[in-house]
């Protein structure tokens, strides 16, 4: 289960995602518990953890928010392929971020990537997870973490 | 950023061959884009460890940046692999993962330099730039 300042570990790191990659802060709205699987957005990119802790890390958002961080970005490519590219790097960056506090116990897969409104998440029977929702510009976004 | 220059002894702009290794095509791009160094052309991308050093082997860069969680190689063990092949390159480590101890193992098998994503233009150039002083 998921200890307060270990959620706040996800919180600071969303944020600084996107101040510095997108030049533009986020708003974090305030994090929930659930005990079913929140629903996704169009791409969706998982982070299996493993180590110290398990569970996953996923980072869901919607194509329209996806288009313009990639514009912030100054890419030009704004294919399926490139929206699953940037929210797997998205869920990696932020779980990666993570060991600043979690250390390097807290051992992370390399992304990988679901599309559409009910993809498959992988998750322990029983777990719960805390919904972070997240408002950049116009569009909501959530980060999901369920940890043991 | 204004674009900068890396000067050898006698005076004359070095130019350095560079390879980009991260598995996310976003970042390889994002990488090259922000390149502000004239002296430092391009030569290959990897998008993980294996296709890194065949990269290596053809192209001979002399700077590489290197991402460290990738699929089939990760990047500490491309780095290890790469130092043998040429001690004298140098590597700056562009990763998410954000512990000290992380750093501080790719610092000892042979990294040069290390930068936690996210990250900005100027962090980058600034990191490369220590990496070919």
């Amino acid at each position: 289960m998921l200890q307060e300042q270990e959620l706040k570990t996800f919180v600071e790191g969303t944020t600084n995602y996107f101040e510095v990659a997108a030049q533009q802060p986020a708003s974090i709205g305030s994090p929930y518990l659930t005990e079913t699987p929140p629903s996704v957005h169009d791409y969706t990119g998982i982070i299996s953890i493993s180590g110290k802790r398990e569970g996953v890390v996923y980072f869901t958002a919607p194509k329209a928010m996806l288009t313009v961080l990639l514009m912030k970005m100054q890419e030009n490519d704004f294919s399926h392929e490139t929206m699953r590219d940037l929210v797997g790097e998205v869920a990696n960056t932020i779980s990666g971020n993570a060991r600043r506090d979690f250390g390097r116990d807290f051992v992370i897969s390399v992304p990988s990537v679901l599309a559409g409104e009910r993809p498959d998440i992988p998750q322990k029977p029983g777990a719960r997870s805390f919904v972070i929702p997240i408002n950049w510009r116009s569009h909501s976004a959530k980060l999901i973490v369920s940890l043991t | 950023m204004d674009k900068s220059e890396v000067m050898s002894d006698n005076g004359k702009t070095k130019s350095f061959k560079l390879m980009i290794v991260d598995d996310s095509n976003i970042m390889r791009r994002r990488i090259e884009r922000s390149n502000q160094f004239d002296e430092l052309e391009l030569v290959g991308t990897a998008s993980n460890g294996l296709e890194a050093l065949e990269m290596f082997k053809k192209m001979d860069p002399d700077v590489v940046t290197m991402d460290l969680t990738m699929p089939q190689m990760d990047g500490i063990e491309c780095i290890s692999k790469l130092v043998v092949m040429k001690p004298a390159v140098r590597i700056l480590v562009i990763s998410a993962l954000a512990d000290k101890a992380t750093a501080v193992e790719a610092m000892e098998k042979g990294a040069n330099g290390f930068l936690n994503k996210p990250f900005t233009d100027r962090q980058l150039n600034e990191a490369i730039a220590d990496l070919m002083r």
